[in-house]
């Protein structure tokens, strides 16, 4: 008995200490009382450390921050696991934090973990990765681009690019990508505008977002349709292997070995994965939102609902500086911006 | 006894860290808050009590967390398929017990290494979760959700339940023949044959129990998390390993405590939440860890190679 005692005894020891902290301790930390001239402390939680993509998210908190009375940091969980964001979220609420912006790792199973740290009166406001079908556990999410107008805008690039004449392939990820999918059927829809008449999609390959497999797929394009004037990758690993067979063979527009007026590729991906081959002149141009987009409007909606405790409702507007007016749409989801067109002009600019 | 009272290197620390940080840092000396926080470890806490009896026994057993994982996927479906809570709990018990149990049938029966039986249940285990849930997921009955927000005497309940469990292990490894027996096929499994220890029965009851560890593991985060998903839950199975080694549990077998284990979890989960509060980024986070596990070894060992000289 007196050695299960002492096995025991630091144990009971630990358990001393907690209660003993107790007393220090008199109520749960506050929930901020937002007045008049005190900063809005904004925490910005990525899916993972490490990711060019969410530094650029958190680029336009900064620069928002600057005109803005917010207290803005970032913390991410070292890996986008489903749950690593847990703990993070709890932390964040212990640190005071009075708006949580978060791209979600789960479209669940962050729901009680949110739920409670809106009862003690935070703000969560979703970004790039909403929480699809449990949108009731947070206050709003603000979605990169309007993901309806992108087959349009590509279709709209190419054309551009050729004339509006000319045979042209589509080279996408895997045939049940629903992004993709729904960017190819929305160009499709815009082929049928008379101004894209000229046009005519001959095939869409899949390369199943694997450079291998999208470099084969790209070749066959290349030998099966002679007349091929462009190819539309909306997919960055797809863009990426187009490129490297185009500059390879140099059947590119303005190519050493152009047939004709050569082939000219477009599609979406970030700059820093496209700068070489944009600048080298292999592609011209390319598209993508800007993810600072979602950071400046994050960040401002975070002051509206914390500092002036304003709520929103679909069909919502608000005025937000630099960006125009934003209409909150079904779900409280709002759209960033449009897609912007990289070229050589403008690519040095970016660094995502 | 020297070996004794080095085990309790890593309870100092604990206790250390614990007056040390709170002091310096107001927002952690919230009682309410560390409790809360320390109901994301319970899980791991399970599990590391058993992974201490399974290395003792000189085996490993790395698909826990799929066992796990699969046992919480089939709690949601049982709900969906309209059992009520007490059937579950007793279905998500005898789920977890008997994945953990072919493991030490095959361990034990076969005479396979553990680690390659349990590498691949780990994959199997982890592989029949996706295939029954897909990527989708279920939602739990809001009646069976919230464990961690729940309080008896002022303690979340998944952190009592550890406790008891915790107090369970002790007595059981270091008061009962089984308990002794562990530790004697840990040390030198043919000896032990020889003096007539069941070894096969040892074997299969340390998976088996580890296996429990994993479907009460499996309520609780299914209760916490208010959804089952296949996805979870990653990792957890390294996350116990690191916690037994580093309470003390001799990773060839034959040594460790309950009370090591106890106390190692304690001061990972404490000096995670105290770095998370501190706002420290996940990369210090992970190399601050990793600093941890290898002082703890190299201290823990070290001082055992002096005190087995001081004896000799």
């Amino acid at each position: 008995m007196k050695r299960i005692a002492k096995l025991f005894a630091p144990t009971a020891a630990l358990l001393v200490c907690f209660a003993g902290c107790n007393k220090e301790e008199s109520q749960p930390s506050p929930p901020a009382q937002p007045a008049k001239g005190v900063k809005t402390k904004i925490v910005f939680i990525p899916k993972n450390t490490g990711n060019p993509y969410f530094n650029q998210v958190a680029k336009g908190f900064e620069e928002a921050a600057q005109a803005l009375n917010i207290e803005y940091d970032t913390q991410a969980p070292a890996t986008a696991d489903a749950t690593s964001q847990i703990s993070v979220i709890k932390d964040q609420v212990q640190r005071g934090v009075d708006v949580i912006v978060l791209s979600a790792n789960s479209p669940d199973a962050l729901n009680e973990t949110l739920d409670q740290a809106r009862k003690k009166g935070v703000v969560v406001i979703t970004v790039d990765s909403d929480l699809t079908g449990n949108e009731s556990h947070r206050d709003v999410g603000v979605l990169p681009t309007d993901f309806s107008k992108i087959g349009l805008a590509q279709i709209d690039l190419l054309g551009k690019l050729i004339d509006y004449e000319g045979e042209f392939a589509i080279l996408s990820a895997t045939t049940d990508a629903p992004n993709q999918n729904a960017w190819i059927a929305g160009m499709k829809d815009a082929l049928k505008n008379p101004r894209f008449v000229k046009m005519k999609l001959v095939e869409i390959a899949y390369g199943d977002d694997e450079p291998q497999k999208s470099s084969t797929e790209t070749e066959g394009l290349l030998t099966k349709h002679a007349n091929l004037r462009g190819i539309i990758s909306p997919t960055s690993v797809g863009l990426a292997a187009a490129a490297q067979v185009l500059e390879n063979t140099g059947v590119y527009a303005g190519g050493p070995k152009a047939k004709g007026k050569g082939i000219v590729l477009t599609g979406l991906s970030t700059p820093s994965q496209m700068k070489k081959a944009v600048e080298k002149g292999v592609v011209a141009s390319f598209q993508l939102w800007n993810p600072a987009d979602m950071g400046a409007i994050a960040a401002h909606l975070a002051v509206k609902m914390r500092a002036d405790k304003l709520t929103f409702k679909p069909g919502d507007s608000l005025e937000i500086p630099g960006h125009g007016t934003i209409t909150v749409g079904d779900k409280n989801i709002v759209i960033a911006g449009s897609l912007i067109t990289f070229d050589k002009s403008n690519i040095g600019k970016f660094d995502f | 006894m020297g070996l004794k009272k080095m085990l309790f290197i890593p309870l100092i620390a604990v206790l250390l860290a614990i007056v040390g940080v709170t002091r310096s840092m107001p927002q952690l000396m919230d009682v309410r808050y560390l409790l809360d926080s320390s109901t994301l470890y319970v899980e791991t806490g399970l599990l590391a009590l058993g992974m201490t009896l399974v290395i003792i026994s000189g085996n490993i057993d790395l698909s826990v967390g799929s066992n796990l994982v699969l046992t919480a996927c089939l709690v949601a479906k049982l709900f969906e398929r309209g059992w009520s809570i007490s059937l579950v709990l007793v279905a998500a018990c005898l789920l977890g017990t008997s994945f953990g149990a072919l493991n030490g049938i095959m361990v034990a029966k076969f005479r396979l290494p553990s680690f390659l039986v349990t590498l691949g249940t780990m994959a199997l285990y982890r592989g029949a979760a996706q295939a029954a849930l897909g990527p989708a997921s279920i939602k739990l009955p809001g009646g069976f959700k919230g464990i961690d927000q729940a309080r008896l005497f002022g303690l979340p309940w998944p952190v009592l339940i550890f406790f008891a469990l915790a107090i369970g292990f002790a007595y059981l490894l270091h008061r009962t023949f089984l308990g002794r027996w562990i530790f004697s096929v840990g040390s030198n499994e043919r000896a032990s044959v020889y003096s007539g220890v069941p070894t096969d029965r040892v074997k299969i009851s340390v998976f088996a129990i580890t296996g429990l560890m994993a479907g009460i593991g499996a309520l609780l985060l299914d209760s916490r998390l208010g959804v089952a998903r296949y996805d979870v839950a990653r990792g957890i199975e390294l996350d116990s390993i690191t916690i037994a080694v580093l309470g003390g549990t001799a990773i060839q077998g034959g040594k460790g405590t309950v009370l090591g284990t106890v106390s190692a979890l304690a001061l990972v989960a404490f000096a995670k939440t105290a770095m998370g509060v501190a706002n420290v980024k996940a990369e210090y986070q992970l190399t601050a860890m990793g600093l941890l596990l290898v002082l703890a070894v190299l201290l823990t060992n070290l001082a055992g190679k002096f005190s087995a000289r001081a004896i000799a």
